[in-house]
């Protein structure tokens, strides 16, 4: 199912709880690549958390194997296999008689690095997750708002460097504005420092965001779907997935397309002072400097100016722009600001891909 | 700015609370002074009261106190421990059961119920004041460290830390504050409870206080009875200032 390599893999893993009749994971198999995010998403009580938990071994498998990085980690030494596992979880965790750098130094410390080293990549994680280390470093946890707890949370995850790195629904307990930023910034670290992510969340939206893959879990962590969130969110793969992304489902998924990959119709660009050549193609006037002013046509009526996207916004992007310009059109912009087409409502909503040469039909069409 | 204001501001708060007791201290001493040199002293009460007995039974009573509270932490503090962890847990009730035995029987019980058994002495002595102080320690290291987020020891752990390395520096740097409260209470408890060891010959302030009461001499009783209980004051006072050096910065 995946290509490359696989970084974690648990292979028909099981938790039974002594006392309990059905097992809180049961069979479970799931390849994790290496340097993805995979999201274990589902709702309360379906076992993502005792997943997670079972890879850095805090709760015992009863049966099955976890190989990390091909080496089974139900024979090694669990403390040292946890420094090679970064943790991160909900509540953060900090322990507030520690300093900023105490904190993010205790595992190198619990390595046996010196002094020298450990300061070096404490100052080194609090660049990387933003904080000023001259500023930060001495400071008490509970002198730190939310965001700035988390992102300590993640530099004391990342202090040894470890390959892999496991968050416990990490932005559970912050407010909605920090989150999305908190999100931003794991994206762009993950850019930089390609760990292999495993990410507990019930937040649909934060799955689909954040998410390379998606693990989609019923209840006794059965896996319902494990695919791509574009996939997931466009192909169900039954009804418990289905009701579960939810009726927003559809529209989420535009967040995933590039306006690139749908087909645009031919604009003519007209200059000020030119007049319109091409009677049957759309025509955007454009200002001076280049700008779109408005259509030239007849048959558009943008309201409010023209709606204007580039070819590397998602499509959900392009269609708020046109909401927001009470228009059925956008104009597309390429990567230097020149007019490449004209997405049109109707292509999205058919989802014409690029190439495709069908005409894309009008909204009163019939089926 | 309001970091240090905060910290100016709780520093000038204890300096007001840290001084108040010992001046007491001294106002009660120097009453005790002043009282006994007005008195016409006769040959018994000179004989109690004089620096080198005074001294020496002082000296008794805080070799008693210091003894059996270092026992106490040497046993209550571990049982803690261990009665915390996971597996041992389900006994907590049962070992409170008996703590709360050895609370709830009155000191002199305990004293003499032992000297009958097993004899009398200061190792007795010290048996007893054992049995009775070592449940707030006791208590206090288990609440100390089951008040503690569970998420924090989750984290240690889940970063890799061993449990003992979890337990000595998270938990118990945590549990400090309580504990300490704890040790508190025992130590002004065996403060008092030791002016009762004279009754099995381990001597102490109680000492005096038993002469001055079976010999009518007030000044004697006095002495006694004022000494334990700016004895008391002191240490508690003492502790007060431990547990404010003590306690763990960032909380």
């Amino acid at each position: 199912m995946i290509s490359g390599d696989v970084m974690i893999r648990l292979d028909r893993v099981s938790k039974h709880y002594p006392g309990q009749p059905a097992p809180a994971v049961a069979e479970l198999s799931l390849d994790v690549p290496a340097g993805e995010i995979v999201v274990l998403l589902g709702p309360s009580g379906c076992g993502k958390t005792t997943t997670l938990r079972l890879i850095n071994r805090l709760i015992e498998p009863s049966a099955g194997r976890i190989l990390v990085d091909g080496e089974d980690v139900t024979r090694v030494d669990p403390d040292r296999l946890r420094r090679r596992i970064g943790y991160v979880i909900q509540q953060v965790g900090l322990f507030p008689h520690m300093t900023v750098a105490e904190n993010i130094g205790l595992v190198p410390r619990a390595l046996g690095w010196d002094r020298a080293r450990i300061r070096a990549r404490v100052d080194e994680l609090l660049d990387l997750v933003g904080l000023s280390p001259e500023t930060y470093r001495r400071r008490y946890p509970k002198h730190l708002s939310g965001g700035e707890q988390q992102r300590v949370g993640v530099a004391r995850a990342l202090a040894a460097d470890p390959p892999v790195m496991l968050m416990d629904e990490p932005f559970g307990a912050i407010d909605p504005i920090t989150r999305e930023r908190l999100q931003d910034e794991l994206l762009d670290l993950q850019a930089r420092i390609r760990k292999t992510i495993v990410l507990v969340t019930h937040d649909v939206a934060e799955a689909v965001k954040l998410g390379d893959r998606i693990a989609l879990f019923e209840p006794h962590a059965r896996l319902a779907q494990y695919d791509r969130p574009a996939a997931i969110l466009a192909e169900p793969a039954n009804d418990f997935v289905a009701s579960f992304v939810g009726s927003g489902a559809a529209l989420r998924g535009l967040r995933l397309e590039r306006v690139g990959a749908l087909a645009l119709e031919p604009v003519e660009v007209v200059r000020p002072g030119a007049a319109a050549v091409d009677r049957s193609a759309r025509a955007v006037l454009l200002d001076d400097a280049g700008r779109p002013v408005r259509w030239a046509s007849a048959g558009s009526r943008g309201a409010a100016g023209v709606a204007v996207v580039r070819t590397e916004d998602s499509v959900y992007d392009a269609l708020d722009a046109m909401v927001r310009a009470r228009d059925d059109a956008a104009l597309v912009l390429d990567a230097h600001g020149d007019p490449v087409g004209a997405l049109s409502w109707s292509t999205v909503v058919r989802r014409h891909p690029a190439g495709d040469s069908s005409p894309a039909p009008s909204f009163g069409d019939a089926r | 700015m309001t970091l240090t204001a905060q910290r100016e501001e709780s520093t000038r708060l204890s300096a007001l609370g840290v001084l108040t007791t010992p001046a007491l201290v001294v106002v009660a001493g120097a009453a005790l002074l002043a009282y006994l040199r007005g008195q016409p002293l006769d040959a018994i009460e000179r004989r109690s009261i004089n620096v080198q007995v005074v001294l020496a039974r002082l000296t008794e009573h805080l070799e008693l106190v210091g003894l059996s509270t270092l026992l106490v932490i040497a046993i209550a503090v571990p049982l803690g421990v261990l009665l915390t962890r996971p597996r041992l847990r389900r006994l907590i009730p049962a070992v409170l059961a008996v703590a709360n035995i050895g609370q709830a029987v009155p000191t002199i019980g305990v004293l003499v119920l032992l000297a009958v058994v097993v004899g009398i002495g200061t190792r007795e002595a010290l048996v007893a004041l054992v049995l009775c102080s070592a449940l707030p320690v006791l208590r206090n290291t288990m609440v100390g460290l089951q008040g503690i987020d569970r998420a924090l020891i989750d984290a240690g752990r889940g970063i890799g830390l061993s449990r003992a390395t979890v337990l000595l520096r998270v938990e118990l740097p945590l549990a400090v504050p309580v504990m300490l409260a704890g040790l508190r209470v025992a130590l002004i408890l065996n403060v008092g409870s030791a002016t009762l060891a004279t009754f099995t010959n381990a001597g102490g302030l109680g000492d005096l206080i038993n002469t001055g009461i079976v010999l009518n001499r007030t000044p004697i009783l006095l002495t006694g009875s004022v000494l334990t209980a700016l004895l008391a004051l002191t240490i508690d006072w003492l502790v007060s200032l431990a547990e404010h050096v003590l306690r763990p910065r960032g909380l």
